[in-house]
């Protein structure tokens, strides 16, 4: 018995049966005998504290005053500064102005409003008897529309009812158009010249130093009447130069470089993030946002992370004046996987 | 009585005779008899739905205004405003009014760093208040409903915070949409529709930013205005549940009246909050939008981080390998009409986690009610200690979560602590594994523990750090008596013990049963029993003949 609870209650028949014992447990002595606060016997206290109330919604009118202030004394004057400033002190005005009124409240509540603690009774939620009278309401109802005698005008108005909200479904059908087959072909076409983004100048074959790399965007991107950004988001492309001797073309994509200069596109296959970081030493391509590491040598490869797909290449040569140039489209849709895209 | 009634109230004062007016028509005095002093039960623990509710009012006064100047459209325009780096960029006119209200209208940086700080804030109040429901058991009968209404609410809350995000057509949520967009495209068969539909086209289009304002401003919070409504009601008609203690059970409700004391310190503390929320705002930056830049499908900066709601799905995402031990995790499934595509590295992260998670969050009432066989209507809180298998599963699921959530932040944590951002991404899939289970075993340990911690302050007392020496030569600590309301409050549980299968009417204890059975010894098997009176006798008892014993040392 020294030893009491220490061990596994459940291997103590005592500790065990003692639950069950409803004789054996203790009765509840009721609410704790309220002790008065300082504030209720001494008068002085009191007062204390009902001019520190006082003081804190004073504060509260100062820090309204302090917005004020700050609102119309500070002049934007197009800098940071200002602007900072400025938001600091409205900050500072409306916390103040708040925090006095909060404060000031529950201060008063807690040191001069009665802190008794009192005790109401919980009323059932239902009664048995509201229940049988609610009860005969629902059958009375039902039975005095028949519903259940007159078996036609319920099975039709089931198929009414089950029909009628269809069109508010086809309604929505003008939200945008069939995907059709627009998620396969991007701007890049055979000739496309490969331009730096965002400018658009094009870029030469000999700009591009082994370890370098490039954002690019086709040529034709930027003069775009309508739907820049949709075009943009397909045809993105990261252009690196390595040793040849580190590239490891598979079958069939042996002259999709040139000199060592490879295109892949920058729209993750995972959920199309760009691929913008590109490790030089490692020639990896990281995905800064769920971090899939594709390997350059092995065509882009996923090495690590979320993604399945290695990113498309883009076939490239160079033209007659020396400029980078697109053999053709991607061979392959870009960007994230969807059902159709087999 | 009927003197009181028969004779015609004449109100003698300017407010008398405005309340009277009312109260003839709609009836005043008999709600605020039912109300006015109305009891309500007192414990910070019950401040989490306050704040969540007090953060919604005030984002709805902050967005109000941010109504007043923000421009939803996608047109493209040229930047022409104060802030030099993006001048004559091209740009949306959503980023762009947005731009205007943080440089351009007085007090608007403010109003926009308040609208998102209070966001961030009222996702967490909704999040914690339903952790401090979940732990205190006060989804019980009869609050299971409004348990479901809290779900749909931290839903609904979700939505709308993610909606406010992305309006502002800056680079960094604009990356957001784009990964909500290939998420979308996962989903087999509709998935490439449901992109076009949301997008009105291909991605990012020109329409989502209006779609989403339209949501953001209307559908969302009128939703969450009215789930709020019969969330409170259902309040009303439960009233509050109580922390266990002297003077409170099932079938009372003790606190403080509505009217003045309840009212003030409520009232009190949503300036208190709005107070904290300006200070917050005025000194803290957040969501600098003006550092991104605009939206452009292709730049992106290393770091990127969603607002932490949405980041334990993003940590799903970034968790899941695209390839498990050379076997893709994108499937091409050969069908009569073609090959289709199924991409489950992102499916699955996305939709199996949170799947999950707010399943067993929507019908938990319902198992542990059918486990536990316990239909009683129960209206005193359990402490957390006191259910501790209940409290394991809620600890489990929290660290499942948090992993999910620190899996968000995996490439940061790289950076901060220099390791390897592969090896952080290893741990933590074991984690996401191993983690609840430890924390299962660990918080029911620790739940039992603080049970025996209490039953052994109940019988013997709490430690003075009094030590006496005795005149025969024996140091002993002086153990202080509780009185009877602090030990009421550590012994007035309930401890059912394990119960077997229960046959039916014919006899025979079905599966089911048979498996609720299982469950009940899982939920109940490790149990501490409340300490009772007559432990207490022996205990009192026992001291006194051990004071007296010269040969044994007192082991307490």
């Amino acid at each position: 018995m020294g030893n009491h609870s220490d061990g596994t209650p459940t291997s103590s028949d005592a500790v065990a049966k003692a639950g069950h014992d409803e004789v054996d447990k203790f009765q509840d002595p009721g609410l704790a005998p309220h002790r008065l606060r300082l504030a209720d016997t001494d008068p002085k206290a009191a007062k204390r504290a009902e001019r520190q109330v006082a003081w804190l919604f004073i504060i509260s009118i100062a820090g309204t005053l302090l917005f004020f202030v700050a609102y119309f004394g500070i002049r934007l004057d197009d800098t940071f500064g200002t602007l900072r400033l400025q938001n600091t002190f409205l900050g500072l005005g409306v916390a103040f102005a708040m925090l006095g009124i909060g404060t000031g409240i529950v201060h008063w509540a807690r040191a001069l409003m009665p802190d008794h603690e009192v005790a109401e009774e919980r009323h059932e939620l239902r009664t048995e008897e509201d229940r049988l009278a609610a009860l005969k309401i629902v059958d009375d109802i039902i039975d005095e529309t028949g519903i259940k005698r007159r078996p036609l005008i319920r099975n039709t108005l089931i198929g009414a009812v089950a029909l009628a909200p269809l069109p508010a479904i086809a309604i929505f059908r003008d939200l945008g158009p069939l995907p059709g087959d627009s998620l396969r072909h991007t701007l890049w076409k055979e000739g496309e010249r490969l331009a730096r983004d965002p400018d658009g100048t094009p870029i030469k074959a000999s700009d591009v130093t082994i370890g370098s790399a490039f954002h690019v965007i086709p040529e034709s991107l930027n003069s775009l009447e309508h739907g820049k950004l949709n075009a943009k988001a397909k045809a993105v492309v990261l252009l690196m130069r390595l040793d040849p001797q580190d590239l490891n073309p598979s079958e069939g994509r042996e002259d999709w470089s040139y000199n060592g200069i490879v295109a892949y596109s920058k729209i993750c296959t995972h959920v199309g993030c760009p691929v913008a970081l590109y490790e030089q030493q490692t020639h990896h391509l990281l995905c800064p946002c769920h971090q899939s590491t594709f390997d350059l040598t092995q065509e882009c490869k996923v090495i690590f992370g979320p993604a399945v797909r290695p990113l498309p290449q883009l076939p490239i040569t160079v033209d007659a004046d020396g400029y980078l140039v697109a053999q053709s489209d991607f061979h392959e849709p870009v960007g994230p996987s969807f059902w159709e895209r087999g | 009585m009927s003197a009181v009634t028969e004779t015609p109230f004449e109100p003698t004062t300017t407010t008398g005779r405005i309340t009277n007016f009312v109260d003839e028509r709609v009836g005043g005095s008999g709600m605020l008899r039912e109300f006015g002093r109305k009891v309500f039960p007192d414990h910070w623990s019950f401040m989490f739905g306050e704040v969540a509710m007090y953060s919604f009012i005030i984002l709805l006064l902050s967005g109000t205004f941010l109504t007043f100047f923000f421009d939803p459209s996608m047109a493209e325009t040229h930047y022409n405003g104060p802030y030099v780096p993006l001048k004559g960029v091209e740009m949306s006119v959503a980023y762009s009014s947005s731009l205007n209200i943080s440089f351009e209208v007085r007090g608007g940086l403010f109003m926009r760093q308040v609208h998102h700080w209070s966001a961030l804030l009222f996702v967490a109040a909704v999040a914690v208040h339903m952790l401090r429901v979940f732990f205190t058991g006060a989804f019980r009968k009869p609050r299971e409903m409004n348990w479901v209404v809290g779900g749909v609410l931290l839903i609904l809350s979700l939505a709308a915070g993610f909606t406010g995000y992305s309006l502002p057509d800056d680079l960094l949520s604009g990356n957001g949409l784009r990964i909500i967009d290939g998420v979308v495209k996962a989903i087999p068969v509709v998935g490439t529709y449901i992109s076009f539909f949301l997008f009105g086209g291909e991605f990012p289009g020109t329409m989502i930013i209006g779609r989403l304002y339209m949501m953001h401003i209307m559908l969302v919070p009128a939703m969450i205005l009215l789930m709020l409504v019969i969330h409170l009601f259902m309040v009303v008609i439960h009233k509050h549940t109580q922390y266990p203690g002297a003077g409170r059970n099932d079938r009372n409700v003790v606190g403080y009246p509505l009217g003045p004391v309840y009212a003030a310190k409520a009232g009190g503390f949503f300036f208190i909050m709005f107070g904290i929320i300006a200070f917050v705002a005025g000194f803290f930056q957040i969501n600098p939008i003006w550092n991104y830049g605009p939206y452009d499908p292709s730049p992106v900066s290393a770091g990127t981080q969603p607002d932490w709601y949405i980041g334990w799905v993003d940590g799903a995402l970034r968790l899941m390998p695209g390839w498990l031990f050379n076997i893709p995790m994108e499937w091409h499934i050969p069908l009569p009409w073609g090959t289709n595509t199924l991409s489950f590295n992102v499916l699955g992260p996305a939709l199996i986690p949170a799947g999950l998670v707010f399943t067993a969050l929507f019908l938990y009432p319902w198992i542990e009610r059918w486990v536990t066989r316990d239909n009683r209507e129960h209206h005193v809180l359990d402490r957390p200690r006191n259910v501790p298998t209940r409290t394991a599963i809620g600890v489990a699921g929290f660290i499942f979560y948090c992993v999910m959530w620190a899996a968000a932040s995996s490439d940061l944590i790289a950076t901060h602590f220099q390791v390897s951002l592969n090896d952080v991404t290893y741990w933590l899939r074991a984690l996401f594994f191993i983690g609840p289970i430890v924390g299962f075993i660990v918080a029911k340990r620790v739940a039992l523990a603080l049970q025996r911690k209490d039953r052994e302050i109940a019988l013997h007392g709490r430690e003075t750090g009094r030590i006496v020496r005795l005149p025969h030569g024996e140091f002993q600590e002086i153990h202080a008596q509780l009185d009877d309301y602090k030990r009421y409050k550590l012994v007035g549980y309930e401890s059912p013990v394990p119960e077997e299968g229960i046959p039916n009417e014919n006899g025979i204890v079905t599966k089911k049963e048979n498996l609720r059975s299982k469950l009940s010894s899982f939920f109940f098997e490790d149990r501490v029993a409340p300490a009772t009176p007559s432990e207490l006798e022996a205990g009192h008892h026992h001291e006194a003949v051990e004071a007296g014993d010269d040969d044994k040392a007192i082991t307490h």
